[in-house]
């Protein structure tokens, strides 16, 4: 019975999350401990009954320290994923498997970043290069924004994708936000205008293609299903999950790719409807990881909303709004809520099928979640 | 500037860079070139490889013009393009490099409106670092 152990065996119970700022005062272990706290407040359950954790290689706070500061039991689980924001979903993921295997019972999952504050790889020029930078940083080509404005720019010539539909994405994301009083981007209205006439930072994008440097945390609680029947709040059922790396996939600068711009998102998509019992169609709301506004496109394809090269197109008439075909990072997302690497999308999933998201979608029962596409990525569907 | 940090595949692609040469690793049994270089063939896992002299005809597969902020050195020579030039005679070889008005030209040296997909480009060398000027 391959695919069945998981599927709805385990739910999100808790989440929480510090406030979101280019400056926060603390550090990024006390914005860990305070996000997990708040998450652990939220489901109703103390510290000491944690047994299993779950962040990302590039967090900071390690298990130890986290464990030994806000006082969690002894753990039987713990993972940590990587390739940056690729990561965001495969920490859930993981603490799903290991509570449906019985490796634990409540596990939490958590990412705190100060990159609103803290220093700019960029800024330093005696920083070592990793090899694979061998064949790109000596040319210039230095920043993820670099990186995927290279796929972005085949993308638009192969496709016909236009800079209107990179704005169709901020402006959602931005429309969002400004519902969103936790946004960084609250009260701050984009327009047609300023997204045309803003600074590049690497053509084809702009300023506003781009996310948000953010200091903040985020957390969220993972149970059993039994056990979330007990939780202070509604669960959120996790329905299905996958990791995706695909065959010959060389991280963010993928050109070596017989086809580059079929990304990691296709192959956790495969696995990730394969066992599930519900398609694209029937997805109410989604939270696309969007470093880029030219990632939602391509995750569009990627997980089957459109066909390929109809991820442009599809942003077309509000279909990103509410009220739209498939309305997206209903708390702003990475552009306009915050960066946190993609963890505040997986809170607001849960948002919005506990119904008590700032743009909630009515009667939202179904929603994707992804990580980064671009990198080795993973992703959720989640249910009410 | 950065100058490439090589690692144990990657550096006879310099070696030959540095004499001027573009070469491309590939497979010494099933002869499949493969870029970026790595210890194994991914067709056949055979670990005899060679490197393969191409022409240095390409075409550019697609380009991006970076703006600051950048790191210094290349803050100054910005906007400048950065492209990706697929191989003429191996077209999923892709190298990342920049098109420039002549050899030892700086990065910015060539209008980035000139830069097309699809313009033709030939290698040139630069202190043991490829660019490409167009055809």
């Amino acid at each position: 019975m391959a695919g069945t152990g998981l599927k709805d065996a385990t739910a999100i119970v808790g989440i929480g999350q510090t406030a979101f700022a280019k400056r926060l005062a603390e550090d990024e272990r006390t914005l860990a401990c305070r996000a997990v706290l708040a998450a652990l407040d939220d489901a109703g359950i103390a510290p000491g009954e944690v047994d299993a954790l779950a962040s990302y290689t590039m967090e900071e706070t390690d298990e130890v320290e986290l464990a030994k500061a806000v006082g969690f039991g002894d753990l039987t689980f713990f993972s940590k994923v990587g390739y940056g924001g690729g990561g965001s979903c495969a920490t859930v993921a993981h603490l799903a498997a290991a509570i449906a295997s019985g490796q634990a019972t409540v596990g939490v999952a958590w990412r705190s970043r100060k990159r609103g504050s803290g220093a700019r790889p960029w800024s330093n020029t005696a920083v070592q290069l990793p090899t694979p930078g061998q064949w790109t940083r000596p040319f210039g080509l230095l920043r993820p924004a670099d990186e995927i404005a290279m796929l972005t720019r085949r993308y638009m010539h192969e496709y016909g994708a236009t800079r209107d539909h990179l704005f169709n994405v901020a402006l959602a994301c931005r429309n969002r936000a400004n519902q969103n009083p936790a946004a960084v981007m609250y009260e701050r209205p984009l327009t047609r205008e300023m997204y045309m006439t803003s600074r590049w930072i690497s053509e084809p994008l702009c300023l506003f293609d781009n996310c948000l440097e953010t200091d903040g945390a985020l957390a969220c609680v993972v149970v059993s299903r039994e056990r979330a029947r007990d939780c202070r709040r509604t669960p959120v059922y996790v329905h299905s999950a996958a990791q995706g790396l695909p065959a010959q996939h060389h991280g963010m600068v993928n050109y070596w790719n017989d086809d580059p711009l079929t990304g990691p998102a296709w192959t956790a998509a495969r696995h990730l409807w394969k066992h599930a019992d519900f398609t694209p169609e029937d997805v109410d709301v989604a939270q696309i990881y969007d470093a880029f506004t030219a990632l939602i496109p391509l995750s569009l394809e990627g997980y089957g909303f459109c066909g390929r090269g109809e991820g442009g197109a599809f942003t077309e008439q509000g279909a990103l709004e509410i009220g739209g075909r498939l309305p997206v990072n209903t708390g702003g997302g990475g552009l306009s809520e915050a960066y946190v690497h993609g963890f505040n999308l997986i809170n607001e999933g849960v948002r919005q099928l506990r119904g008590s998201s700032t743009a909630q979608v009515p009667g939202a029962a179904t929603c994707l979640v992804t990580a980064g596409e671009g990198v080795p990525t993973s992703a959720l569907l989640l249910r009410s | 500037m950065l100058n490439p940090v090589t690692d144990t595949d990657g550096a006879p692609f310099w070696e030959y860079a540095a004499q001027g040469e573009l070469r491309v690793q590939a497979c010494a049994d099933c002869g499949e070139a493969r870029f970026p270089p790595r210890p194994c063939c991914p067709h056949c896992q055979s670990f005899a490889s060679e490197w393969r002299p191409v022409s240095g005809r390409g075409r550019v597969w697609s380009y991006v013009v970076p703006h600051p902020p950048l790191l210094p050195d290349y803050a100054e020579q910005a906007p400048y393009n950065v492209v990706v030039v697929e191989l003429e005679e191996l077209p999923r070889i892709r190298l990342v490099g920049n098109v420039v008005s002549r050899a030892g030209a700086p990065l910015g040296s060539l209008d980035p409106r000139r830069v097309r997909i699809g313009a033709r480009v030939q290698v040139v060398f630069c202190d043991g670092l490829p660019q490409w000027v167009l055809s």
